[in-house]
């Protein structure tokens, strides 16, 4: 999907609105003491919905937005939702899953990738802090609240981008089968 | 085509990689009044007065969500509560019952030390059995022919006698209570030191009965009876002397003598037996005395 003017612009403030969301509500609720993120749940959607390069390009945008937002160190989470957008992006490119947990699975990979991957840096770029079974235990909570939202998030999300969305891969093949796109009888 | 857009999907995302690494770069490279750092917390100023509004735009709903929360920190604590109250009640349970058995064994070290039981080399057992029936005052005590418990030895607790042994196994001892419709022990006032014998009132349990009383009439409302112990040698009895049986309830005054009825009421509550004492001895002030064995 190459993406448009007012697609952009959707984006632009799905984006946003996702973030400010994000920060001063979702970010604020902890549930077993971690707070959701929806972040690269929003991310792995629009890779999936759209593509590869929207969804990489979303994923920096939105990370460049957190960063910002968040004063932490700029590039970062740019760099890590770039990777997942764009990991979303190919999967629907290279396989386009029609199966309705997809969005699930998905987002629970993005989160893991996000979690740890925003760890790893930290890391690398010398944050004196161990490696600790408390930090494990956050991640995989993370991980767990997130696949949990991942569905209704994907929802919203579809819905907010449907006008400049080709259609999705189940409606498109079953339309295939019912008007003969598919069926064995087209081709005689 | 295809290639066309395998190399502009390569780019953009080599693009994006590069200027996230160069901007990690630039920003971790400068110090806190570099140019990132001003377009971040400009970014942030501009920034600052949306989130505020967000934030008590959406307020009610995280207090809704916070509410939610908050109810199940409670629920987890107040599981946690009742769990630590049924601990607490059952830790209650076992002081009540341990003062209980202090109480017990106070009782019995005073009447071995103060009482004088000490001399009878008594065995203290547990009751573990009671009998059912109203019309077979027994208990069960834990003690038995091994630790030196023989039958018609007598019985006592804190308060005072409470029965004889009535029979006995390897490990375990059957106890007659005084209120036994076969029990029967030599008897005197403890005060007007008139001689009776003491036995149970039949069809009334509980209540035992002061009888062949020589004068019946100097025995009064409240007074002590105690056991006589051997008053001869050639009859010797099975109880020492001096152990508390009751305290006298009320006497029937009857036509006669024979007619007068004195009531005792026992000074041990035979309804709340938990330790014993069984006098393994009972005789001993009779052989100190004549100095044999009876």
């Amino acid at each position: 999907v190459t993406p448009t003017g007012p697609a952009i612009a959707r984006l632009a403030l799905l984006g946003l609105l996702g973030c400010i969301l994000q920060l001063t509500a979702v970010a604020q609720i902890t549930i077993f003491g971690v707070p959701a993120d929806l972040s690269p749940l929003l991310v792995c959607s629009v890779g999936l919905l759209m593509g590869s390069v929207p969804g990489a390009l979303f994923g920096f945008s939105v990370g460049l937005f957190v960063d910002t937002a968040l004063l932490q160190t700029l590039g970062i989470s740019s760099l890590v939702l770039t990777a997942v957008g764009y990991g979303a992006g190919r999967l629907r490119e290279l396989r386009d899953p029609a199966h309705a947990l997809v969005p699930v699975a998905v987002g629970a990979i993005g989160t893991a990738v996000y979690a740890i991957g925003f760890s790893v840096m930290q890391f690398l770029l010398g944050v004196d802090a161990p490696v600790s079974l408390l930090l494990v235990r956050e991640i995989l909570l993370v991980i767990v609240l997130n696949t949990l939202l991942a569905l209704p998030v994907h929802m919203l999300v579809r819905r907010w981008l449907s006008p400049f969305l080709p259609d999705d891969p189940r409606r498109r093949r079953r339309r295939a089968y019912t008007t003969g796109g598919l069926s064995p009888l087209s081709k005689a | 085509m295809y290639d066309k857009a395998v190399r502009r999907r390569r780019a953009v995302l080599a693009v994006l990689v590069a200027l996230s690494l160069t901007l990690l770069t630039a920003y971790f490279g400068e110090s806190s009044s570099g140019s990132l750092h001003g377009v971040q917390r400009g970014a942030m100023e501009v920034l600052a007065p949306i989130q505020e509004g967000a934030n008590r735009v959406v307020k009610p709903f995280r207090d809704l969500f916070g509410w939610f929360g908050s109810t199940l920190d409670a629920k987890s604590q107040r599981d946690k509560l009742k769990k630590e109250r049924d601990a607490l009640r059952l830790q209650v349970t076992q002081l009540q019952v341990d003062g209980s058995e202090n109480k017990t064994l106070r009782g019995l070290l005073n009447i071995n030390t103060g009482g004088g039981m000490k001399a009878y080399q008594p065995v203290i057992a547990r009751v573990f059995a009671r009998s059912p029936s109203t019309w077979y005052s027994t208990v069960e005590i834990n003690k038995g022919s091994s630790d030196g418990v023989r039958p018609d030895q007598p019985v006592v607790n804190g308060q005072g006698l409470v029965g004889k042994v009535k029979s006995v196994s390897n490990g375990n001892a059957i106890v007659m209570l005084l209120t036994d419709q076969e029990f029967g022990v030599s008897a005197k006032a403890a005060r007007s030191g008139e001689p009776g014998s003491i036995n149970p009132a039949v069809g009334a349990p509980g209540d035992l009965l002061l009888e062949l009383v020589p004068r019946g009439k100097l025995v009064t409302k409240g007074e002590h009876i105690v056991t006589a112990g051997t008053v001869s040698t050639r009859l010797p009895s099975l109880f020492p002397p001096g152990i508390l049986i009751g305290t006298v309830s009320r006497v029937d005054q009857g036509e006669g003598e024979l007619d007068r009825q004195i009531h005792v009421s026992p000074a041990a509550d035979l309804r709340q037996l938990e330790y014993l004492e069984v006098l393994t001895k009972p005789n001993t002030d009779l052989v100190a005395s004549t100095g044999k064995s009876p």
